[in-house]
């Protein structure tokens, strides 16, 4: 534990709380979160002055103390508990001085609760120019707080900020007015009494909240509730007359700080470029052309622009196994580090320009406010489909990873929406299926250009990949509907944030997190796969693998040396205990189209999808046909003959059969475990588990019996 | 009284003003969003299908379903 003082950023979404944080704590933040998604609280270190550091904690932007969604608890189990391990020493409040009322109802809250409170008024430029003047000074002597004039975005204001923060920590004065509403007395010594004494608000906030307060025991909550019954307490009353009464006494401090000259012009509204952009972007037709348009660029430039640095990896990688193999003396342990280590970690490091171009645009469409137009166009269609405008948020996460996806479903109010879009999501074509796509559609669809060159036919096989989960998503959710008939109500009251240009440095950071985070996770799980396969492929039951050399050197003495040696290769291969494996569990995949050599790869990508090319071209290198020479792994599968028909391997059938069942199949750890934690309870991981296994199967065997 | 008119009657670029709620889990959640009893509203955009709407209050563009907006009764206004 540091013995740092603990400063917590608290704000309305959107009031400036992330650029605040950025430009305070530049690099120096702990935690990254993926694009699209800031679930959690984040933490990082403020130089406040020369020598004296404070952390700053950054939690989830909200509208008031009281939750209505899961990531909004999060605040609440913060600030509500002293003993928390994150309570803060202060609290720096956020406000969009443009819309002043609402963002102090906050604000008020938040001082009630006994934490000592800075008020940092950002985006005084955009009250100014829609003619409101506010007078901090006086503001900061009715609120009885120390003020500061902040531009959170250009970084303006932060020497401000600091006197406030050092003054408020020196006194960690608490401008405290007691409750905004009277309650019975008799009520909060009852509380007192159970519970230990504290702040009056602080101990109502408990009464009315204890269900979604972690700090509260099963039998704590029971004398909650009974206090309650007690009192006649009306939770949601008390807090609409609460918010009615904080708004009234806000309105008055308003009205005397804050100068409107608009009253005085009563000039005509003007139109922003945000109502602008939105008649095209909200539009009932051109919204949703321009969303399907933008979504089609995106895998057009994922599969396009990211080929270039992708076969420089590619062939880099391939070139330092030939490098390798002919500078270090032959013997197992080159077999390893080469046809082992580095096919397996250029598996994974040749994907990372497509990742990290995957990431760049969804970061965008979250940074540039479009994501909340997204959810506004699309909730009647999602709802449907026994989903929530909301869940768009998750399903278009889904396509970097489904564990962030998965979590981002917090916002989602309502319990049912919220489950159905936990279990739909890892249909959606994430980022570990990518290479996967790439190679296969790279193997049986023809690098065409159609459309006058406008469209790429691979580019269009893959967002085809992509629109084919969502749509078998959304076909799912519309079943689990069926069978779940929980009454439950949803909402969709949300705000629809300006258009903001997009902040780079801030998108680089998330950027570079996330590709970090992809490279050493699912590196390490592939590397470790790709040894323990490699030894598996190497090594056999008894003395079968030596036998095979002697064997076929005696029944084919006229072939030549480089044919023999592929021969032997492929044979030890087949007798491994990896070449065991694939044969045991070959019939259960041959309607499929697969053989030994995929099932192979089926069962190493059982825990991560991810694994399979580094399995491939494991298992081809081992075995490989194909001379050292430009030994790619798309080379080495295309090479590939099957031994029934003669022909390649890999043909329309296979590599369809193959791309669907990756498409559907749940092979990912991670996201179990996620969907675990995010519904407590292990049935509906095995429900995901089996429902999205056996879809896979049937609809890879529909695909191979229909194509063969 | 069932002649009042709610949000969910304005059509794109009608105002009104607010003057109640009629759910009260709904009305919490709608004044901390801040749609305040008094403030004028406007109706801004409609989704693709016409639901889930759009409208501009005290600032702000906020969006509701169609049937939470007829849980806001208004006056309309002249614009």
């Amino acid at each position: 534990m540091s013995q740092r003082p603990k400063i917590a950023l608290i704000g309305n979404p959107n009031a400036g709380k992330s650029s605040l944080f950025n430009s305070l704590t530049g690099l120096r933040q702990k935690t990254g979160n993926f694009p699209g998604v800031t679930m959690d609280k984040l933490t990082g270190v403020w130089e406040i002055e020369p020598g004296k550091e404070v952390d700053i904690l950054d939690l989830p932007g909200i509208y008031s103390i009281y939750p209505k969604s899961i990531d909004e608890e999060l605040v609440i189990n913060i600030l509500g508990n002293p003993t928390h391990e994150d309570y803060p020493d202060m609290a720096i409040v956020v406000a969009d001085a443009s819309n002043l009322k609402r963002n102090l109802l906050l604000f008020s809250q938040v001082r009630d609760l006994g934490i000592p409170t800075v008020l940092a008024l950002n985006m005084i430029d955009v009250a100014e120019s829609e003619g409101y003047v506010i007078n901090s000074i006086k503001l900061a002597r009715e609120l009885n707080v120390e003020v500061a004039e902040i531009n959170a975005k250009k970084g303006i204001g932060v020497n401000g900020l600091r006197l406030a923060v050092s003054k408020t920590l020196a006194n960690r004065y608490a401008s405290n007015d007691g409750l905004p509403l009277p309650v019975d007395e008799q009520l909060l010594a009852g509380i007192e009494l159970k519970f230990g004494e504290a702040d009056p608000y602080r101990s109502l906030l408990w009464l009315m909240e204890h269900d979604r307060l972690k700090m509260f025991s099963p039998d704590q909550r029971k004398t909650f509730d009974a206090i309650q019954d007690e009192f006649q307490f009306k939770s949601e009353e008390y807090k609409t007359s609460e918010t009615v009464k904080r708004y009234e006494a806000l309105s008055e401090v308003v009205e005397r700080c804050v100068i409107n000259l608009n009253r005085q012009w009563d000039a005509p509204p003007v139109k922003t470029w945000t109502d602008r952009l939105d008649s095209l972007f909200l539009h009932s037709v051109g919204g949703y052309l321009f969303f399907f348009l933008l979504l089609f660029v995106m895998f057009q430039a994922v599969f396009t622009w990211a080929v270039y640095p992708m076969d420089a990896i590619d062939g880099g990688v391939a070139y330092l196994n030939d490098w390798l193999k002919a500078v270090l003396p032959a013997s197992a342990l080159t077999g390893l580090l080469t046809d082992g280590l580095v096919a397996g970690i250029g598996g994974v490091l040749i994907f990372v320009p497509q990742i990290a171009f995957l990431f760049f645009f969804i970061a965008m469409l979250e940074e540039t406010g479009y994501m909340s137009r997204v959810m506004f166009i699309m909730d009647k269609l999602m709802r449907r489909f026994g989903l929530n405008g909301k869940s768009v948020v998750p399903l278009i996460s889904g396509v970097a990873c489904a564990v962030p996806a998965i979590m981002s479903t917090r916002s989602i109010g309502s319990w049912k929406d919220r489950l159905i879009t936990i279990m739909v999501t890892p249909l959606m074509s994430c980022s570990a299926r990518l290479p996967i796509y790439t190679i296969l559609i790279s193997l049986v669809v023809p690098e065409k250009s159609i459309l006058f060159g406008l469209f790429n036919l691979q580019g269009l096989a893959l967002f085809g990949m992509y629109l084919l989960g969502f749509l078998m998503a959304i076909i799912s959710a519309w079943v689990m509907k069926q069978i779940l008939q929980v009454k439950e109500r949803s909402y969709f009251i949300m705000e629809l944030p300006t258009y903001k240009a997009p902040r780079f440095k801030h998108m680089a950071i998330s950027i570079l997190n996330s590709v970090k985070a992809f490279v050493f996770e699912a590196g390490k799980i592939i590397v470790a796969i790709s040894i323990v396969l490699w030894v598996l492929a190497s090594y056999g039951p008894g003395d079968s693998m030596s036998e095979v050399d002697a064997r076929l050197r005696k029944a084919n003495p006229m072939l030549s040396a480089s044919e023999l040696s592929n021969r032997i290769a492929a044979e030890k291969l087949e007798q491994s205990y990896a070449g065991h494996f694939g044969h045991f569990i070959e019939p259960a995949i041959k309607p499929l189209g697969y053989d030994w050599k995929i099932g192979i790869a089926l069962i190493t990508s059982f825990a991560a999808r991810e694994v399979f090319v580094g399995t491939m071209s494991t298992i081809y290198s081992l075995g490989g046909d194909v001379d050292d020479e430009n030994a790619t792994i798309k080379n080495r599968m295309r090479a590939e003959i099957n031994p029934d028909t003669g022909k390649p391997l890999y043909d329309a059938a296979l590599g369809f059969s193959l791309l669907i069942f990756y498409a559907f199949a749940m092979q990912c750890m991670s996201t179990l475990a996620t969907t675990y934690r995010e519904t407590k309870s292990w049935k509906y991981p095995a429900i995901q588990f089996f429902y999205m296994t056996a879809l896979a199967y049937l609809a890879a065997f529909i695909t191979y019996q229909v194509l063969a | 009284m069932n002649t009042r008119k709610t949000l969910a009657d304005l059509k794109i670029g009608e105002r009104g003003e607010i003057i109640g709620f009629t759910d009260a889990l709904l009305s919490l959640k709608l004044l901390e969003m801040g749609c305040l009893p008094g403030s004028d509203v406007e109706m801004t955009h409609l989704a693709p299908f016409g639901d889930p709407i759009a409208i501009k209050v005290s600032g702000y563009t906020l969006t509701m379903r169609k049937d939470e907006a007829a849980t806001i009764q208004i006056n309309p206004l002249k614009n």
